[in-house]
């Protein structure tokens, strides 16, 4: 394994996309989610819009990186703003 | 047809999990730690957090490299989307002549993609090839190892003779699922041979019309063989398109942080644009299965 | 309808453009450096042999024939032995997550080579596999097992349920009704499955350059290998390149109703 180069942070990262993935299994037994149609015209079940918001995210996280020098805590509020508005409506 | 839900069927797509995790995941894991640190000598890593990504999104290099991929990929798209559609109604439609068509035009498909570059290679040659040397002879000054235009107009006729005949594949797939009253009718009705293809054989060939831009799209982005086989990203970096320069990073510099970085951002335009095409597929299925 | 020239012109002129560059790599197979590099001749003046002599005796070219053929081959099997049952889940069962994972296989398909190249070459050296034939055919496997998945789906997708419900009633237990059965049924599938793995194991480079040196180095990266050294044998090469193009010329002829169908995941 230690041509992985794990760190802390890294592990910290898959580990809490296992737990999402592991919570939503147990929710999509527990609660199983209709789809429905949101904003952008696409049929989305809860899974779909974990993804939308996971990837979204990626690239608010970048486009913060790219364009400003300011701390990164300020993209990951954007990132909750936006995974709020994502399982909300679309 | 209906399927039932039976989550037992998880036990049949484990061995493809197993597979595909030990393939994709692991490396992808790899790449994400990477990303975060200076490495030395390979086999040292210090933690730099962003850095790689700050530099990179910052350089000329990725944004150069991304501008040469998009204009490659769209000018590719416009020349091979409306040239496979004319050879695929151009197509013999029965016989042996048809087979045959379809095993000449499927030959280049089948090429390995460096064989692919090395025939270009030689093809447009001014000195051993047959390209280059008519060029050359009807008066135009045409080295595509020299200058940026001959590159990218070789690079682009390359791919131009790689890929077309899918498309073309495509749509006459789509083509012949019409049924030949179609055609009687529009006879019938006079219907001019633009407004047969409008009316009739375009809406027939929307769904592989959507696959074919969408496969051509993806896989023109990932191009690497072809062009490093024939021009090598030259000159200078005229046709350096993004998998090029990301390999000549990780490979030949083994700048392992940075080519991590790099190969993350990649992989997530491509996963964006992965979604877009599984969306708009799943639609139409659904369009087409509703009518 | 009236017959009307344009159609035939139109493809005439096409199959004129493909053919052409083809068309010369044959005969270049055939001449010698000399006539080559020194004199511009449209038909072999000097025919020869040659160059197909060198390199069915020269281990170092022959022996990349065989190492690619050996991790192709040993690419189709695993691809197709573990992506059967799951194509078959996914075409018959709703589970959970099933969009999600057919989702997740497409991404393995579409994502670029030199993304993993790197990744691949350090995961194959830690577990000593670098330089060896399951190397490269695992790591092919990233874009083979989901684009077997797809195609197999494809082609599932076409048989009606009632078939396997009544072999269930007749008492078979699913895997004797899979290996007697289904599997019968769907041999053309299977048939377009195998040889669009074997095709697109055969024409990459990249990662089975990347993952081999000396003991598995396939033909494609001998090719690539001789092009950058200095005195370059054009005619050894239009030869090796011919004789790469051979194996998917034989085959395509039978399997040219599904070529659409392979290239497009089973979606046409």
């Amino acid at each position: 394994m230690d041509w992985m180069a794990w760190t802390l942070p890294t592990a910290l990262f898959f580990a809490s996309i296992a737990t999402a993935l592991a919570v939503m299994s147990v929710l999509a037994i527990k609660r199983p989610s209709t789809p429905r149609v949101g904003v952008l015209g696409i049929e989305t079940a809860r899974g779909d819009r974990l993804f939308l918001t996971l990837l979204g995210s990626a690239f608010i996280n970048l486009a913060w990186i790219g364009l400003t020098d300011l701390p990164q805590t300020f993209a990951l509020g954007i990132c909750a703003v936006f995974a709020f508005a994502t399982f909300r409506w679309v | 047809m209906e399927k039932t839900t039976n989550q037992r069927a998880w036990f049949l797509v484990l061995p493809v999990l197993i597979l595909v995790a030990f393939s994709s995941i692991i490396p992808m894991m790899t790449v994400v730690n990477y990303s975060f640190q200076d490495s030395f000598g390979g086999n040292e890593f210090f933690w730099v957090g962003l850095e790689w990504y700050r530099e990179l999104l910052r350089s000329e290099r990725l944004w150069d490299a991304l501008g040469r991929q998009l204009m490659f990929s769209s000018i590719i798209l416009l020349i091979e989307i409306p040239l496979g559609i004319l050879v695929a109604l151009a197509m013999p439609k029965k016989g042996w002549l048809a087979s045959l068509c379809l095993v000449l035009i499927a030959l280049p498909l089948l090429i390995p993609y460096n064989v692919v570059g090395m025939i270009w290679q030689v093809f447009a040659r001014s000195d051993i090839g047959l390209l280059g040397r008519v060029v050359t002879d009807l008066g135009f000054s045409y080295n595509y190892t020299q200058d940026a235009v001959d590159a990218w107009v070789t690079v682009v006729a390359m791919d131009v003779w790689h890929w077309t005949s899918l498309v073309s594949l495509l749509c006459y797939a789509g083509v012949r699922s019409i049924p030949s009253a179609y055609y009687q009718a529009a006879e019938i009705d006079q219907a001019s041979r633009w407004s047969v293809f409008r009316f009739i054989e375009l809406p027939k060939m929307r769904g592989v019309l959507i696959i074919a831009v969408l496969l051509r799209f993806m896989d023109s982005f990932m191009i690497y063989t072809e062009p490093f086989v024939l021009t090598g990203g030259g000159p200078g970096n005229a046709t350096t398109f993004l998998s090029i320069d990301l390999v000549k990073m990780a490979l030949g510099q083994f700048d392992l942080g940075p080519a991590a970085a790099f190969s993350l951002m990649y992989f997530l335009v491509i996963l964006l644009v992965s979604y877009v095409f599984y969306t708009v597929m799943i639609a139409s299925d659904k369009a087409e299965a509703g009518q | 309808m009236t017959k009307r020239p344009l159609p035939s012109l139109i493809m005439l002129a096409y199959l004129l453009f493909l053919l052409l560059p083809i068309y010369w790599l044959v005969i270049m197979s055939f001449k010698p450096n000399s006539e080559i590099l020194g004199a511009f001749t449209l038909w072999p003046q000097d025919f020869t042999l040659g160059n197909y002599r060198t390199i069915l005796t020269d281990p170092s070219w022959y022996m990349g024939f065989v190492n690619s053929f050996i991790y192709v081959a040993m690419n189709t099997v695993i691809s197709l032995c573990v992506a059967l049952p799951a194509a078959y889940a996914f075409s018959r069962y709703r589970f959970m997550g099933d969009n999600h994972l057919f989702f997740w296989l497409l991404t393995n398909r579409m994502a670029p080579p030199a993304v993993f190249a790197l990744p691949f070459f350090q995961l194959y050296s830690s577990v000593n596999l670098f330089d060896t034939h399951i190397a490269v055919a695992l790591a092919h496997c990233l874009f083979n097992v989901p684009l077997a998945v797809w195609i197999l789906e494809g082609f599932m997708r076409g048989v009606p349920r009632e078939i396997d419900e009544t072999a269930f009633i007749d008492g078979y237990s699913f895997p004797r009704f899979f290996t007697r059965i289904f599997i019968p049924m769907i041999g053309p599938g299977i048939g377009v499955a195998a040889f669009f793995c074997f095709m697109f194991s055969w024409v990459e480079l990249l990662l089975s350059r990347t993952l081999t040196s000396v003991d598995a180095k396939p033909i494609t990266a001998i090719m690539t290998r001789t092009v950058s050294a200095s005195g370059l044998d054009w005619g050894v090469l239009a030869a090796a390149g011919v004789l790469t193009i051979i194996p998917g010329a034989i085959v395509i002829y039978f399997v040219r109703g599904y070529i659409a169908k392979g290239f497009a995941l089973g979606r046409v």
